[in-house]
């Protein structure tokens, strides 16, 4: 059980700009919103340029939000960027049981050594890229890392995520919208305990 | 509503969701739709709903979004508004002027070296009694360059004349620039007023902020009735003469004595913004300072961080209190003197320095209680300078120095990297 102070739920992404954790991180905040929760999406900007470390928070409760810091003891951790697993130190300030979900091909052990984190930590492996590669012809995780994302927030249908994204990303044309459409799908069916 | 369990299909739930909370959902208020937007587009929301006849704006980091989003509604034809599209902050704020003189209703927005450009013709604003609203993201002054928060691009116009109205979040800024509209415009105070807001903290946090309608702002703002507009041609008029020591001085107190007028009308315009919209914006948050032995004062975002370790504090018995200085221009001394009467100890969080000197909210803090009979004790911080960020450990800090008197002269720092290495 996520033991989460005062009742709020702490969310950290570590993503690479361009990736999209950010919008990702906004959709999350959407969608739980529109469950009725109070909620803050909001990115940590470094340098504004593709490829650089970025790390994106969310804050959820059923209470209105006050502060506004940087999240330093996260609930759940979202990896988007497979090279990030040991360079982004993701377990930095999580509880032992805390949930990590990452994009990664790398078998369980292997992923769980690299991560450095305790049996109880509970961990969500998808390999997200490979999905994007195949439905949109680029790497573009996030859909997939989404989708994942839904069964971690297991009462809210993946479509319900697919439509928000749908809705976030509306300039994009319809072949991209339905591709992206496919990987949320895909990011929650070929998630794995790991 | 749902309730929303984490991980049921995998066998990790939590109960954190459970929704037995009395709350219902967002949404402060009573009558509009809430949406999830930013403290920037929270911003260009009002303003899409104000309708301005005039916009002259020179997008800056971070307030880049507000005339990007407007210049959208312009573009689909959504506002009637004259977009003005210049080659610099200096020329943005002088087209500015110019219109709102003219008679028409003006907006803009910048955030650090953009307002330092426009450092010269912020008194001029001021003194022809031009009732600009501005959006303020503030953003620390380079060098070296940074995009983050600090407030050392607002701090420096302290003196220029304007309304300065510091914001906590999203749903703030929204509200505030509905209040702005109307408290510079009114006959009173004809005075500009900054809208500020804490850059990337506030203007790119994606939080649901609840909106009231069209009509509602139409008729909460009405249209301007310009007392002295250039261009009735009928009423000739003269603007930017030139005055020798003859008469230069009772301008300048003409023009303070708009500012001594914002007091009671914002008072006014208050209570009636939350007739309407349900949410009140005293000049200064108290917040669980009444009964207070300790109480920080900080200004903008930073002061929620405050307010959760004032709730853990008392729930360790210890009377704790936070209160927000919202209004910072023209300080609301009288109120800030009254509610920090008798208190053990205060402590003054600054987002941006003086060099040499006091800190801006520490100088007025401190001024404000020198004629108490017993005057309460003042510590000074300077913290969250280009944007580092300040954790419920830094609050917490500060009340442990107040419960233990540590009384030092001058300001001390909060997050300085050489502090920690220390530890």
């Amino acid at each position: 059980m996520v033991s989460a102070m005062d009742g709020t739920i702490e969310v950290r992404w570590h993503g690479r700009g361009g990736q999209g954790a950010k919008s990702a991180s906004a959709v999350l905040a959407e969608v739980l919103f529109h469950e009725g929760k109070y909620v803050q999406s909001f990115p940590e900007y470094g340098a504004e340029r593709q490829g650089a470390p970025i790390r994106a928070y969310n804050r959820v409760s059923n209470r209105p939000i006050r502060r506004r810091c940087g999240v330093e003891n996260p609930n759940i951790v979202v990896v988007v960027d497979p090279t990030m697993i040991e360079s982004a130190n993701p377990s930095e300030g999580c509880a032992d049981d805390a949930i990590y979900l990452v994009n990664t091909a790398l078998d369980a052990g292997d992923l769980r050594r690299r991560l450095k984190i305790s049996d109880s930590a509970r961990v969500l492996a998808v390999d997200a890229t490979k999905i994007t590669i195949e439905e949109l012809g680029q790497n573009r995780p996030n859909a997939p890392i989404l989708g994942a994302l839904s069964r971690v927030f297991a009462d809210v249908p993946a479509e319900v995520f697919a439509d928000h994204f749908t809705r976030k990303m509306k300039s994009l044309p319809p072949k991209a919208l339905e591709a992206n459409r496919r990987a949320i799908m895909r990011g929650r069916a070929e998630a794995t305990l790991a | 509503m749902r309730r929303v369990l984490v991980c049921s299909s995998l066998e990790w739930w939590v109960s954190w969701l459970d929704c037995g909370d009395e709350r219902a959902a967002p949404g402060r208020g009573r009558c509009g739709r809430i949406e999830m937007t930013s403290g920037n587009l929270a911003f260009a929301e009002a303003m899409r709903q104000i309708n301005p006849d005039v916009v002259a704006a020179y997008p800056i980091t971070p307030s880049t979004e507000i005339p990007m989003r407007f210049a959208e509604y312009v573009a689909n034809g959504e506002v009637d508004t004259r977009y003005v599209a210049v080659e610099s902050e200096h020329s943005a704020i002088t087209a500015c002027v110019g219109a709102s003189v003219a008679g028409g209703r003006v907006m803009t927005a910048s955030s650090a070296n953009g307002v330092a450009l426009m450092h010269e013709i912020f008194p001029i604003a001021a003194s022809f009694r031009a009732p600009i609203v501005f959006g303020l993201v503030n953003r620390s002054l380079g060098a070296p360059v940074n995009i983050h928060c600090d407030h050392s691009d607002s701090m420096p116009e302290r003196d220029s004349g304007w309304v300065q109205i510091y914001c906590e979040d999203a749903q703030e800024v929204y509200d505030t620039v509905m209040l702005s509209v109307r408290l510079a415009e009114h006959p009173d105070v004809l005075t500009p007023v900054f809208v500020c807001q804490d850059g990337f903290i506030t203007s790119h946090c994606y939080e649901p902020v609840e909106f009231l309608s069209d009509e509602a702002v139409r008729s909460f703002v009405g249209a301007r009735e310009p007392r002295y507009p250039l261009l009735d041609v009928e009423n000739p008029v003269s603007y930017g003469s030139f005055t020798m020591s003859e008469y230069y001085f009772e301008i300048k107190r003409n023009q303070i004595e708009g500012l001594n007028h914002v007091q009671r009308v914002y008072g006014k315009l208050s209570s009636e913004y939350f007739a309407l919209s349900g949410r009140e914006y005293p000049v200064i948050d108290r917040y669980m300072s009444d009964d207070a032995d300790y109480v920080a004062v900080i200004m903008s975002s930073a002061a929620g961080v405050v307010k959760d370790v004032v709730d853990d504090l008392r729930g360790d018995g210890v009377r704790a209190g936070c209160i927000r200085v919202r209004m910072y221009r023209p300080f609301p001394a009288m109120e800030l003197r009254e509610a920090l009467r008798g208190k053990k100890c205060v402590a003054v969080l600054d987002r941006s320095a003086s060099p040499g000197g006091t800190a801006p909210l520490a100088a007025e803090v401190k001024s404000a209680l020198y004629m108490q009979p017993d005057r309460t004790p003042v510590f000074d911080y300077i913290f969250g300078l280009g944007g580092r960020d300040f954790f419920p450990s830094d609050a917490l800090r500060v009340f442990q120095d107040m419960m233990e008197f540590r009384y030092e002269d001058g300001a001390r720092y909060i997050g300085l990297l050489e502090e920690d290495d220390q530890e």
